[in-house]
């Protein structure tokens, strides 16, 4: 009697068999893989295109939050590069040795603004920081303070303005920036404080952004490392120093990021 | 379709290895009259309820340079375990493994125990009663193992989450990259990728109980002569 499980049991084996390897063959291509926070996931993409046409070189970025890759990196996970949003954590991976010495740069100054879909009927641009105060706004993004940057300088420039008390059972945090932006930019939350960079992408212009004024929190200082084990750390080092050349800073100042002088 | 692959491999992968070393403990489980059972019954049904970011931290820990599974990988082979594709294998046998385990116990158990006296009384050695009287009898519990274990892997997202890092081509799997579409504002990729497995699991899922139905009852006329 031939039964049907049978059958599909063998399929089973023979898929089994024909991609069953444990190793996917790939990394063995010359790239340069990046851990990068959240707040550069459009200028990292245009970034690593200019980077490709110059040198050949691929790079693979994985997006997220810089407390969440400071973790991972200290447990090992194998990033070539780290551009942080905020320069203390490759600085506490060059204390504990884990980096390249000598490639520490900081790339670019983020800023934050309050942003809200573009249907909202709250006049934004007058209103500033009153805006949130407004009894439509129920539910108001942030990156989650504890490892997010632009979470921290979220609650510091709430705290400064004197509306942390009043905000804070409104607050809906993000992992990282960019899913506190897709929180506000889906409407699931009425307001949110997100990366100037994401505010102005071609993904949530159309909204309403109010800049809030760079003295109202610790200045977001965003530095790069490349790591002691890094597997190709030559490709590794020379994306750093494009970040420093003119395309490069071009590009991030487009988006909104204050880059050194030159 | 990289990420799609990806999830396939490591699917296939898990169910592989899940029935390897899920066949053995079942068949203990059913047929073992030890009174402390029910002891490793708890412990095999631990991450059906445990979440998976408990499962994630402890992986990570293990797998971590510090911890034991780490640093014998590392003699081994030269290169940590977390963030790697053999990480996220063992992480999703350990996730999975009581949708492998259930099924074939409950399967095991099911079997007359008059079929295996028979078989004793007819001299066959306990290998020779599982292979030709258990082993046939059970396949419809071990293609719902393999199926069950199969669907659980490609689906599988916290403890992914937490071990794998999220690296293209290596530990990205399909349901990190919906979750990275929607982060990035990219609806349309996200629908587009969150379908194509929503209709893959479906097909895979029906396919398997549309068969399961025909030999169930296959099954039971040719035992009972009905």
């Amino acid at each position: 009697m031939k039964l049907q499980s049978n059958h599909l049991l063998r399929v089973f084996g023979i898929c089994v068999l024909a991609f069953g390897q444990v190793q996917p063959a790939r990394g063995q291509q010359k790239e340069v893989r990046v851990a990068a926070a959240a707040d550069l996931k459009f200028a990292m993409g245009e970034v690593a295109a200019e980077f490709k046409k110059a040198t050949g070189t691929e790079v693979s970025a994985t997006f997220g939050s810089s407390g969440n890759f400071f973790s991972q990196l200290q447990n090992g996970a194998p990033f070539d590069v780290f551009f942080s949003a905020d320069i203390d954590y490759p600085r506490k991976l060059e204390s504990a040795g884990r980096t390249e010495p000598g490639t520490l740069y900081l790339y670019a100054v983020g800023r934050i603004v309050i942003w809200m879909p573009p249907d909202s009927q709250i006049d934004l641009q007058n209103l500033g920081w009153k805006a949130l105060q407004d009894s439509s706004v129920q539910k108001i993004a942030i990156a989650n303070p504890e490892h997010a940057p632009y979470g921290k300088a979220a609650v510091a420039a709430l705290s400064k303005a004197g509306l942390y008390e009043e905000v804070k059972p409104k607050l809906v945090l993000g992992e990282n920036i960019s899913q506190a932006a897709q929180f506000v930019q889906s409407g699931n939350a009425q307001a949110g404080i997100v990366a100037l960079s994401l505010a102005i992408s071609p993904a949530m212009k159309a909204g309403k952004s109010w800049e809030i004024p760079a003295d109202m929190h610790p200045p977001i200082e965003q530095a790069a490392i490349v790591m002691k084990d890094a597997k190709n750390k030559d490709q590794a080092k020379a994306f750093v120093e494009f970040i420093k050349s003119e395309p490069a800073r071009k590009i991030l100042q487009k988006y909104g990021f204050t880059v050194p002088a030159a | 379709m990289e990420t799609l692959l990806l999830s396939m491999r490591l699917a296939l992968c898990v169910s592989a290895i899940l029935l390897a070393i899920g066949m053995p403990i079942a068949y203990w489980l059913a047929y073992s009259r030890w009174r402390g059972k029910f002891l490793l019954e708890a412990v095999v049904a631990l991450p059906l309820v445990l979440p998976p970011t408990v499962l994630g931290f402890y992986a990570l820990v293990a797998m971590g340079p510090y911890g034991p599974l780490g640093k014998i990988w590392q003699a081994l082979f030269g290169h940590g375990l977390a963030f790697t594709f053999g990480g996220l294998v063992i992480a999703s046998v350990l996730y999975s493994f009581p949708f492998t385990v259930q099924p074939l116990v409950a399967s095991f158990e099911s079997v007359d125990q008059k079929l295996l006296d028979a078989s004793a009384v007819l001299g066959a050695s306990r290998t020779r009663t599982f292979r030709c009287v258990i082993l046939p009898l059970s396949l419809p519990g071990v293609l719902t193992a393999v199926v069950l274990s199969f669907a659980h892997t490609l689906g599988e997202f916290g403890v992914v989450l937490m071990v794998g890092g999220n690296l293209a081509g290596v530990t990205r799997t399909v349901s990190i990259d919906i979750y990275d579409h929607v982060q990035s504002l990219e609806y349309a990729e996200a629908n587009r990728t969150a379908l194509v497995l929503l209709l893959i699991s479906f097909a895979v899922l029906t396919v398997v109980y549309g068969c399961n139905r025909r030999v169930g009852r296959r099954v039971w006329m040719t035992w009972t002569g009905r």
